[in-house]
């Protein structure tokens, strides 16, 4: 992230406003989305569209605007890393973000009130400011009337009435921040406004101790603005003070702090909760008369579907079934689109084969490059339709239901229910399922949360019960006449198991590393609405380009160093020979149809010779002894070590091993029957019921992804953490693949 | 003799009480008042989880979820 020199604009709200769809709608879906640096709070940046959007620029329209999305939140008090990162960002303390020339406040429309909380805090902080009452068209629906007008003029900043989601009202937005910023661009008086609302709305002992505080502060350099001094002294939260107050400065600094809450306390003035009520007040005085409300007061339909979803019986059920239908539809609608790239990979592969002759180079690229990292490719499809279905969840506010329905349970063994949506976005990936966590306020439900998220069966393991339970299970097997196969019941298992050792893991950690205190449970349960399908396909969308750009960078690299382990030290040259001899008879018109088969048996043989030469092959013999025990073989030791940095990893292991090893044909439906055709020394095949579900075991539960660990480090601030979560899981693998194994050999 | 105070989780689904004060200073305090409980506020019960916690209630005209813990720091006056 660098500091550029365009003008910027930052988009807050509480959450459930639409600001999503707000931010799409302004930036047409392209966003670049990272970390502020030091904290994982994820950073959307995206490039405000000119208006009309089709419309070309001239040299005299405005500059260009970047527009920053900030984590949705109802308060800037600094209790949570979100909240913090908001406040730095708006005042302009956020290293390598220049401070945002203009904010727009979206609310949703129908819950003004509440709304316009975080906002009499954001309009402290002097910035150019906009109010966007979003969700309009849910207004007139709910039987709501506001003057917006009236409530422009006492507010003292421009209202825009939108609809992200049906697109209304989005130009009105665009002029008024492009009039905003060209308006804010000659003049600096940032902090006049905010000084003004505070006199106006807190008591004014309080409002002497900021004054008096921020001069010392200046008079020490540092320059904060009044707002954050108001923070300081009212959240005392020690981990925001640090980040803000040199070191130098911290002792004379809590002195001061402490000498000025006695201060406040004498004058009579109540802990952090009289700021509540102050806003409060502010908001009430604002919206006096704006207002009006008929006898409908909430979405009735809303309510319907609200009974029967959150219903004791009822709502369990149907989230049980909901999941079970989600996994059979990911196995069922991907079909096509990986038979698709099979095709084109297998076309890709021929096409460099007939450019190339035998040797190195073409191997690299046939059996390193183009069979590793395609038949990981070929499960994008899988990826993008989970993503797609937790996105609508999310956004049509299911989610939020399940957490309230769930709570109890979830308590019981040491989460919360706000730990169920980052428990299930690991269902796509633990990554953002991690980062997730950061809106469970209670430290330790969080961390109890954090190390078993990597046991949800993410996406990336689906490839890998996918590639087994095709190999294995036959697809003839199919219950309710057809509807339901075999493979996805064995899939949906696989998928759930990781969540059912999750429960006793989790009550362990509870009880043993994070006893303590109960947690809160205050959540807003927003109306159901419609997902809006621009906001989901920018979800997804964002999802497939990182698992692409994983595809190209970790796994390219992987299958580039195991084809290098399973080609080198041993001496090709005859076996290219032979190739090329194949090859020239393939092409000629008199086909020797003996000899050739006779070179094909050699090629295999030797093959296979080379395969067991290699380092590959000498490092397999060397583990054997301690995955024989799992029902693997050497291969398959070496392939489950290869995916330790990315589990998917094992796909393309498997496919550089069994291509190099065996007879080219380099699709997966090839690597499937390859394994189906793999045996053992004294001829037992390798892949069985037992020890493919050894193999499924051992990816459910391993921690074999090191952006997991990395992004844990990254939270927790500490390697303990990723260590431990590395140690537990490894063990657990182990155990249970052991266990699987020994029991399901006894079939 | 005085009776323990009525707090929200003395509340039936479809019974309302208007907010009298909020026990204690603390950040979960803080945070209650932030989404809108403040004393003078009706709210309205509109129902409970599995195992009656969560309890789910209307205030400001928007649904907030509260664990039974939270909501017996709650005082009302129950109409």
């Amino acid at each position: 992230m660098s500091i550029s020199d365009r003008p910027s604009v930052a988009l807050i709200g509480n959450p459930n406003t639409g600001k999503s769809s707000l931010f799409n709608a302004l930036c047409g879906g392209k966003a670049r989305v990272g970390n502020y640096p030091g904290v994982t709070v994820e950073h959307k940046t995206g490039r405000l569209l000119p208006e009309g959007s089709s419309l070309r620029r001239d040299s005299s329209a405005p500059p260009e605007i970047d527009v920053v999305d900030l984590p949705g939140t109802y308060s800037l008090a600094a209790r949570s890393a979100d909240e913090a990162v908001s406040v730095d960002v708006l005042a302009g303390n956020m290293p390598g973000l220049a401070r945002p020339n203009a904010v727009v406040v979206i609310v949703d429309a129908t819950n003004l009130e509440r709304n316009l909380y975080l906002f009499s805090q954001v309009i402290e902080l002097g910035l150019p400011t906009i109010l966007a009452l979003n969700m309009w068209d849910r207004v007139s629906s709910s039987g709501l009337q506001i003057d917006t007008e009236t409530l422009s003029q006492r507010l003292g900043v421009p209202v825009v009435c939108t609809c992200a989601s049906k697109r209304i009202g989005i130009d009105e937005l665009r002029r008024l921040i492009e009039t905003a910023i060209a308006a804010g661009a000659g003049t600096s008086d940032s902090e006049a406004p905010s000084v003004d609302w505070a006199r106006a709305a807190f008591p004014e002992p309080f409002q002497h101790e900021v004054d008096r505080l921020t001069q010392w502060l200046r008079d020490e350099g540092v320059s904060l603005a009044p707002f954050q001094v108001e923070r300081l002294l009212i959240d005392a939260c020690d981990a925001h003070s640090h980040r803000i107050i040199p070191k130098s400065l911290a002792n004379a600094w809590e002195r001061r702090l402490d000498e000025s809450n006695q201060r406040i306390a004498a004058a009579g003035i109540q802990g952090p909760l009289f700021e509540t009520r102050a806003r409060y007040g502010w908001v009430k005085r604002m919206t006096a008369g704006t207002i009006e409300r008929s006898s409908v007061r909430h979405d009735s339909r809303s309510d319907t579907i609200d009974r029967w979803l959150t219903h004791r019986w009822i709502g369990l059920g149907f989230f049980l079934v909901l999941m079970f239908l989600i996994f059979q539809a990911i196995t069922w609608f991907a079909q096509w689109p990986m038979e698709w790239i099979d095709h084109a990979q297998a076309a890709v592969g021929t096409g460099v084969e007939s450019i190339l002759s035998p040797g190195p180079l073409r191997s690299l690229l046939v059996d390193g490059v183009i069979a590793g990292v395609g038949s990981v490719i070929k499960f994008l499809p899988q990826i993008a339709i989970l993503f797609l279905f937790i996105a609508i969840l999310e956004d049509c506010g299911y989610m939020s239901r399940a957490a309230f329905v769930m709570d109890k349970f979830m308590s019981s063994v040491g989460m919360s229910g706000k730990s169920f949506l980052p428990l299930m976005s690991s269902f796509a990936c633990a990554i953002p399922g991690i980062m997730a966590t950061r809106t469970i306020d209670h430290r330790k439900d969080r961390m109890v949360t954090m190390l078993v998220a990597p046991l949800m069966s993410c996406s990336a393991r689906l490839p890998v019960y996918v590639l087994m339970v095709y190999a294995i299970f036959p697809d003839e097997v199919r219950y309710a006449s057809g509807w339901i196969s075999l493979q996805g019941i064995i899939i949906f298992a696989m998928q759930s198991l990781g969540a059912i050792v999750a429960i006793p893991v989790a009550w362990l950690l509870k009880r043993f590393l994070f006893p303590g205190e109960p947690s809160t449970f205050i959540m807003e349960l927003a109306s159901y609405k419609w997902p809006s399908w621009r906001v989901l396909l920018a979800r997804v969308w964002e999802r497939v380009l990182s698992f692409v750009t994983r595809a190209g960078t970790l796994i390219l690299v992987t299958s580039v160093l195991v084809w290098a382990a399973a080609y080198f030290p041993v001496d090709h040259s005859g076996l290219d020979r032979s190739v090329v001899e194949l090859e020239r008879l393939q092409a000629s018109s008199d086909a020797n149809t003996e000899r050739m088969a006779e070179l094909r048996q050699s090629i295999n043989q030797e093959k296979s010779r080379l395969i067991e030469g290699s380092f590959l092959g000498r490092a397999g013999n060397a583990i054997e002894p301690l995955v024989k025990p799992l029902g693997w073989n050497g291969q398959i030791g070496i392939a489950v070590l290869a995916s330790f940095p990315a589990r998917e990893v094992i796909i393309a292991t498997l496919g550089t091993i069994y291509a190099l090893g065996s007879e080219g044909d380099d699709d997966n439906r090839g690597l499937q029957a390859q394994m189906r055709e793999a045996k053992w020394p004294d001829g037992r095949p390798v892949f069985t019921l037992a020890s493919g579900l050894s193999i499924m075991v051992f990816f459910v539960l391993c921690a074999q992804c090191a952006s997991t660990l990395l992004t844990i480090r990254r939270e927790t601030n500490s390697w303990r953490w990723p260590i431990f979560s590395f140690g537990y899981m490894t063990l657990l693998a182990y155990v249970g693949a052991w266990l699987t194994y020994n029991v399901a050999s006894m079939w | 003799m005085p009776s323990p105070p009525v707090t929200l989780r003395d509340l039936c689904i479809g019974e309302q009480g208007v907010i009298v004060q909020i026990d204690g200073s603390d950040s979960v305090a803080a945070r209650l008042l932030e989404m809108g409980l403040l004393p003078g506020e009706t709210v309205k019960m509109i129902g409970a989880a599995p195992m009656g916690d969560p309890i789910e209630f209307e205030v400001y005209g928007y649904r907030i979820s509260l664990r039974q813990v939270e909501s017996s720091r709650v005082c009302i006056e129950k109409t």
